[in-house]
């Protein structure tokens, strides 16, 4: 598999998602899984899969001894295995700058030369994919479509790619054509395509004009919570209702804003979060201002960890008015801890969810009807919080490793 | 000799509009009269009044031999008064031709009978005025709300002096027991309780038409071989479902209509008579008591009455309704007592089903919830507005009348005034 993220150094939803779904998918006996991601730190969860840093792999062939090499990088991988790989160089990379060992410096993130990275990576997928032991290839999201693509040309396997997002959802439509180009060129070269939703689905056989049949949706699951117990919430006389995330045009918090106003018109009795941070935070905050509700309304910035737990256990109230979310897993952590949600109908969760408030994300009367109702009848509030809990403890990552596994059968085959 | 006994329901719900929290205190109107009119005008064409000619048709064809039943709730009345006239001129045709019988209801089909005996009395005695108004006879014979029957419903009924009652074939209560039979209340021997047959009236109502059924296609001669191939000692069989059956759950092409046309033919060819309710309740000997402890109704598949109050939402919804009914009676407010009624049909609680929402225009039961629940708190707020909400009911009650004592007294002392004065003024002329 290619990816570019995997915990517990994350930075979005990818690498929960491949977390959970290679988690899920390692609790079937005969499924091997090498994970590729740019850089490792080392601390990474290696119990059920083996993780190879794209970092580790040469790609230009350098004479170095054992012991250096055990020295260099021996606490990410066996030198063993790094002369083993050395073998797989089979191009000349040397225009690509590499380090001592012939390998090359990732910065693992979203730097402003990812283009560059990402063909780097493409360079250290030539590299693995002349390792004989694999028969599917796995990749994660638009980054790794390149690698991916490269992987099968090189050894013939099935490419089987995997859409956590796309361009369109990114952007409101208003796609960079350098991302596009990679994105399609990826769909098009897989011999099967796996989308976290319908919605996406739709986008990617509509947009991208691939064939629906090699199109197949697997929802995303949540890992179970460890310690629920540990978050309380504190008693208090006012509700708390949260927006948590990314302050972005994607995520649409104008509407938030806007749907605070009319229930404070209402009533007082609730007071309004925005956590996170985001290109759109002073305008945000300009908004409140503007509508007069500053006094009700609360932003904390970045929150990370366990704190975004303890956010939303304090919560009464979980809003994701986002205006296009593939698949969207914070309501389902905010189910995890009790609290009712309220989520867009343009949101990938929305197809598997029942006790949630589904709203479209303009209507903000509806949105504002919603956490006017929860917070004001105390049957909503439990209802949603005790049927959401069951409901979401039944969507697990086994289940979906299930899917992902009879889409592999059909390809080996 | 073997008896079948048809009845019909027709209870339409006022359709509740799209009511946001911030209409609560500033707009009292609750329904969306286009939404409501439209399925009455759809049932009215497709069932109601097709339905009502071919009935008449076989009352004349078979000389009044062929009887059958209504049960029309006071909403459902309202209803067709306002947007089809013509179906209750229908009606009262039928009810001339002495074959067809209308049964007692309550007046909004609610869930009273579960929560407020006091209220519930008070609907069934408005809703037999309705039908005495409109058809010239009062009902004999009671159907509740979703068929919702316990000993206890039972004992109220007998006592507002109905003879027989309807109720659901539930396992829980029936057991071993035929429903071809008549039977009893266990206190009160006076009351008859008549028995769904479950089978026979839904393969009637819902598989009339589905080809995958085993039986299909049914033929009215088939189905009266069923039932003359039941025990001959069965001698009851009790065919009720909502009247929409004909024309719109089953459609006209389907043949429902030449079905239904055909039966009363096969029927009397098998010595099998049609009769109603109160007829079957007269004639027919009771084969014993049935106890029925825990409230049971005709819908789904446990038969109780979960279906409206089996989750917290509609328990929340429920308590807060009726916990003002006391209040709301003491007021003389003629829209608030009318809007009281609205709200309390059975449908809207319904709608706040997780997984049965039957016939539910909402998306998802919370959405019903939070509809009504803003509609519920405009009217909470609006029954406040009548009397101070800090007084206790048993208070209001004792000033209310005094204040109405105060009025007859002031009456009678002003009329001896006047008496006095004009007395006064004679003398002076003397």
């Amino acid at each position: 598999m290619f990816g570019w993220e995997f915990p517990p150094h994350i930075l979005g939803g990818l690498g929960t998602a491949s977390y959970g779904l290679t988690r899920g998918m390692s609790l079937q006996p005969d499924m091997h899984i090498t994970f590729v991601i740019p850089k490792p730190h080392g601390d990474e969860d290696q119990s059920f899969l083996k993780i190879i840093g794209a970092c580790n792999v040469p790609i230009v062939w350098k004479e170095n001894n054992w012991d250096y090499i055990n020295q260099r990088i021996g606490f990410q991988m066996n030198p063993d295995e790094y002369f083993r790989l050395r073998n797989g160089i089979k191009y000349d990379f040397t225009r690509i700058y590499t380090n001592d060992l012939g390998c090359v410096d990732f910065s693992g993130r979203y730097p402003d030369n990812l283009i560059e990275e990402i063909s780097n990576y493409e360079a250290v997928a030539s590299v693995l994919a002349h390792q004989p032991d694999f028969d599917i290839i796995h990749s994660h999201d638009w980054l790794t479509y390149p690698a991916g693509v490269f992987a099968k040309q090189i050894s013939g396997k099935p490419l089987v790619v995997h859409v956590h997002a796309t361009d369109f959802d990114r952007s409101r439509g208003q796609v960079n054509p350098t991302v596009y180009g990679i994105e399609k060129r990826g769909l098009d070269a897989a011999d099967h395509i796996i989308t976290v939703s319908n919605l996406t689905r739709k986008i990617v056989i509509e947009k991208y004009f691939q064939n629906p049949k090699k199109v197949t949706t697997v929802h995303n699951a949540v890992e179970p919570l460890s310690h629920v117990d540990t978050f309380k919430k504190t008693a208090r006389k006012e509700k708390i209702v949260t927006f948590l995330g990314r302050i972005t045009m994607q995520k649409g918090p104008e509407y938030f804003v806007e749907a605070a106003s009319r229930v404070l018109q209402k009533t007082k009795n609730v007071r309004f979060v925005m956590a996170g941070s985001g290109d759109m935070m002073q305008a945000m905050i300009d908004l409140v201002a503007k509508r007069k509700i500053a006094d009700r309304f609360h932003f904390t910035g970045f929150l990370k960890g366990r704190q975004v737990h303890e956010m939303l256990a304090e919560s009464d109230v979980y809003i994701m008015p986002s205006v296009s979310e593939p698949f969207g897993i914070s309501p389902l952590e905010a189910m995890q801890i009790g609290t009712p949600t309220i989520i867009s109908k343009q949101s990938g969760c929305a197809e598997i969810l029942n006790h949630a408030i589904k709203t479209d994300y303009w209507d903000i009367d509806s949105m504002a009807d919603a956490i006017f109702s929860i917070v004001e009848y105390p049957a909503m509030h439990k209802s949603l919080s005790e049927l959401g809990l069951e409901e979401v403890n039944n969507i697990r990552w086994e289940d979906a490793g299930l899917k992902v596994r009879s889409i592999y059968d059909s390809l080996i085959k | 000799m073997r008896n079948i006994c048809f009845y019909f329901e027709i209870h339409q719900p006022v359709r509740l509009k799209r009511y946001r929290f911030f209409d609560i205190g500033q707009d009292h109107y609750y329904y969306d009269d286009f939404q409501t009119e439209d399925t009455i005008r759809y049932l009215t064409d497709n069932s109601y009044l097709p339905a009502n000619q071919i009935l008449a048709e076989m009352i004349r064809n078979t000389n009044g031999k062929f009887r059958c039943a209504f049960s029309i709730s006071g909403v459902a009345l309202e209803q067709l008064e306002q947007y089809a006239p013509e179906v209750i001129d229908s009606f009262k045709e039928l009810a001339k031709t002495g074959s067809v019988e209308f049964l007692a209801e309550t007046y909004p089909h609610s869930l009273a009978s579960l929560y407020d005996m006091n209220e519930f009395e008070k609907q069934v005695k408005m809703h037999a005025d309705k039908i005495e108004s409109l058809f010239g006879k009062r009902p004999t014979v009671f159907r509740n709300s979703e068929l919702i029957y316990s000993d206890k419903i039972g004992e109220i009924i007998s006592k507002l002096g109905y003879k027989a009652i309807l109720i659901e074939e539930a396992k829980q209560v029936m057991g071993w027991k035929s429903t071809n039979y008549i039977y009893s209340h266990p206190t009160q021997s006076k009351l008859k309780l008549l028995i769904r047959n479950f089978k026979l009236s839904d393969d009637i109502a819902f598989h009339f038409s589905n080809n995958s059924w085993h039986e299909y296609p049914l033929t009215s001669e088939k189905f009266i071989s069923w039932i003359t191939s039941l025990p001959a000692e069965d001698n009851l069989i009790n065919l009720w479902m909502g009247y929409e059956a004909l024309g719109v759950f089953q459609r006209r092409e389907t043949g429902i209509f030449d079905f239904i046309k055909a039966l009363p033919y096969h029927a009397m060819e098998n010595q099998i008579n049609f009769i109603l309710p109160s007829e079957a309740a007269k004639k027919l000997e009771s084969a014993g008591p049935i106890n029925v402890s825990y409230p049971i109704s005709w819908s789904g598949t446990g038969k109780d009455i979960s279906s409206w109050n089996g989750n917290d939402l509609q328990q929340e919804a429920l308590n807060k309704l009726y916990a003002v009914s006391e209040r709301v009676r003491l007021c003389n407010d003629k829209p608030l007592q009318h809007d009281w009624l609205m709200l309390q049909a059975t449908d809207h609680f319904r709608y706040m089903n997780h997984k049965d929402a039957f016939g539910s225009h909402y998306d998802t039961a919370y959405e019903a919830f939070m509809n009504y629940m803003n509609v519920l708190a405009d009217f909470l707020e609006r029954v406040a507005a009548q009397y101070p909400s800090n007084i206790e009911n048993e208070e209001l009650n004792e000033l209310l009348k005094t204040i109405l004592n105060q009025e007859i007294t002031i009456e009678k002392l002003e009329t001896e005034l006047k008496k006095l004065k004009t007395r006064k003024a004679k003398n002076q002329e003397v």
